[in-house]
């Protein structure tokens, strides 16, 4: 088997709340992820897309939230049991992430000069001051910022430029892997296209491989590779953009997905959302988690969970594509 | 940042007329006679009347009162009504006592509080969590006097380690600035924990953690000066308030402090020695504040942009 970067078998991730109540945010996940590969990570809010991102990163909130099965392999590595000291030389050198709120993802009182040398000086012990510095330079430079700002704070900095410089600690150690949750969600559409553009070219120049959580579906067809999407824990339907995009076997809820775009071309008098609620995460569906919104439910679905259907790289979790595609080992 | 430093040394005058007046008139308009107390209950109704002439008590209360500032305005703050010495050289001869006090009782506390509540929000749900807010529980419910005295008590007449009495040495300040930082230093616990607690759970610490930056690095270098900023505001006030308010522990330690001072003045109807006291200790917080605000700028480099947009 080929080695992958990411790996990740049956991942299950709980949250304990006040109330003794226990959410399961991430339900038996597999997902695989090879060097250079883009990634686009769909789903509606409270979908689990941010708790695998911080999953990976072992950063979910302390008593609260716990991996309770399943294994990730980081760059040949299994990093499920690895220790907080193991994980920290991790952090921001082989993976680095990006979060959603610039607003308040910078430390208000430091200069930004100071957070991007921090992670540099944390995870390259054999740079000098200045090569630190140079580098911050060079690094302020490619993320369209001049240099001679390092020294402000980031309250003299807009939304757009504040991203930057978060792009820019993320990518200062030149990660292998970059999760990116939804870097661009908090900008106006001009920076969104803006900041999207500079992650891209940057990303060609350092070779990293991403994971692009995102709800926007035009943002994940114009900079990613492949795409999977999520649903209540599961990635229900996961293959290339072609996959996605251009062929018509899909999962029912992908096709809902889809089908609550507005088409621009045709006068709609109104939207077309997906019918009822979230399966709720303290209480999940016993058989199919979509079964109760799926125009296309059967009492099978119903009664018990489906496992993933394969056809060329192309895989679908739904009880629908049972005779048709071909059993995986799932 | 100068332009504010000296806009803000103007905005003391006016508070500081405003005090005056105030005080002055529930001095003055409030019932008792100082001629009568300075001359005892036998005097004479005459001799009242002789003295209250040369104190200038009946004239107009308008009269009264510019007359006071403007002699204030000289350095003349007059002569004590009780003991007939200029009120300067008192106020001057207790002002350190109390400062001493008062910066023992605050540096107590901030040096013990401030610690506890870092840990104690770090630790959050650990039996030192427990224990330290329980801790903090006790020590705002003491009162100040039982706690003097049960240290005198101990420290004083059990083990002999300590005098009892204020004799002026640094040894004598111990057991007073102990009996006034417990309060202080339950409050601080309480508000560190509670701002540490709010600040860890901030997004930039998410990204610090992200980095791979150390729990200590996270702790002192990204969230301890962004909680620091409620905990200075604490520490100011409650400085404010022992330079003028740490009777009781003035009283049981037998400290000569301005809380006696001004209690006694005012039972007596000491004007001029209650003018010249509330007068300086008014000054006094005005200039802690005013510290404390130009601290800020340090700590929170946004409350200085706000400082120097307001300047401009």
């Amino acid at each position: 088997m080929a080695e992958h970067l990411l790996e990740i078998h049956g991942l299950h991730v709980e949250y304990v709340t006040d109330e003794e109540e226990i959410i399961h945010a991430v339900n038996g996940l597999d997902l695989t992820l090879d060097k250079g590969q883009n990634l686009g990570l769909v789903g509606e809010t409270g979908a689990g897309k941010t708790t695998l991102a911080l999953s990976i990163l072992h950063l979910l909130p302390k008593k609260v939230g716990r991996i309770t099965q399943g294994q990730i392999h980081l760059d040949g590595v299994d990093i499920t049991n690895a220790t907080e000291e193991d994980m920290r030389l991790l952090r921001g050198s082989t993976v680095s992430m990006i979060f959603q709120d610039p607003m308040t993802s910078l430390n208000p009182v430091l200069p930004v000069g100071e957070q991007i040398t921090e992670v540099i000086a944390l995870h390259r012990k054999d740079l000098t001051k200045s090569e630190v510095e140079d580098r911050l330079d060079d690094l302020l430079k490619m993320v369209g910022i001049p240099p001679e700002r390092k020294h402000d704070y980031p309250h003299q900095f807009s939304g757009g430029m504040k991203q930057r410089i978060v792009i820019a600690i993320a990518l200062a150690c030149e990660p292998k892997l970059l999760l990116a949750d939804e870097p661009t969600t908090a900008l106006d559409v001009t920076i969104q296209a803006q900041v999207l553009e500079l992650m891209r070219e940057l990303k060609e120049q350092i070779d990293t491989a991403m994971v692009l959580i995102t709800h926007d579906l035009g943002v994940v067809a114009e900079n990613c590779d492949h795409v999977a999407i999520m649903y209540a824990g599961e990635i229900i339907e996961m293959g290339t953009v072609t996959d996605i995009f251009e062929q018509d076997r899909h999962h029912p809820y992908t096709v809902g997905l889809f089908g609550a775009i507005p088409d621009m071309t045709k006068e709609e008098r109104r939207l077309h959302p997906i019918g009822g609620l979230m399966a709720d995460p303290a209480n999940l569906p016993k058989g199919c988690k979509f079964a109760p919104r799926c125009p296309q439910c059967t009492e099978r679905c119903e009664r018990e969970p489906p496992v993933i259907y394969t056809r060329s790289g192309h895989s679908i979790r739904c009880h629908l594509f049972d005779e048709r595609g071909e059993p995986a080992d799932g | 940042m100068l332009r504010f430093i000296g806009k803000r040394l103007l905005m003391m005058v006016p508070v500081i007329l405003g005090i005056s007046f105030i005080i002055f008139a529930i001095m003055v308009l409030t019932p008792g006679n100082p001629a009568q107390m300075k001359l005892g209950e036998n005097a004479t109704p005459e001799a009242i009347a002789q003295l209250e002439e040369e104190m200038g008590l009946n004239d107009n209360f308008f009269v009264r009162y510019f007359r006071y500032i403007g002699n204030a305005l000289r350095g003349d703050f007059g002569k004590s009504y009780r003991t007939d010495l200029p009120v300067f050289d008192e106020l001057m001869s207790r002002f350190p006592n109390t400062l001493t006090l008062a910066f023992f009782g605050i540096g107590l506390a901030v040096v013990i509080g401030v610690p506890i509540g870092i840990l104690s929000a770090v630790k959050q749900y650990s039996i030192i969590d427990t224990v330290s807010l329980g801790l903090a529980l006790i020590m705002t419910s003491i009162p100040a006097f039982w706690l003097g005295l049960m240290l005198m008590l101990v420290f004083s007449l059990k083990l002999d380690l300590l005098p009892a009495v204020s004799d002026g040495t640094w040894k004598s300040f111990i057991l007073p600035s102990i009996t006034l930082a417990i309060g202080t230093m339950a409050t601080l616990i309480r508000m560190t924990r509670s701002t540490m607690l709010e600040v860890i759970r901030e997004d930039y610490i998410r990204t610090a953690r992200a980095k791979g930056a150390s729990e200590k690095t996270i702790i002192f270098r990204h969230a301890l000066r962004n909680a620091l900023l409620p905990v200075v505001t604490t520490i100011g006030i409650n400085f404010g308030l022992q330079l003028g308010g740490a009777v009781i522990c003035e009283s049981v330690f037998s400290i000569q402090g301005l809380g006696t001072l001004m209690i006694t003045s005012v039972r007596q109807k000491d004007i001029p020695m209650v003018m010249a006291s509330v007068l300086f200790v008014a000054l006094t917080i005005s200039v802690v504040n005013l510290l404390i605000d130009i601290l800020y700028t340090y700590i929170d480099p946004r409350v200085k942009s706000q400082y120097v947009k307001t300047a401009r």
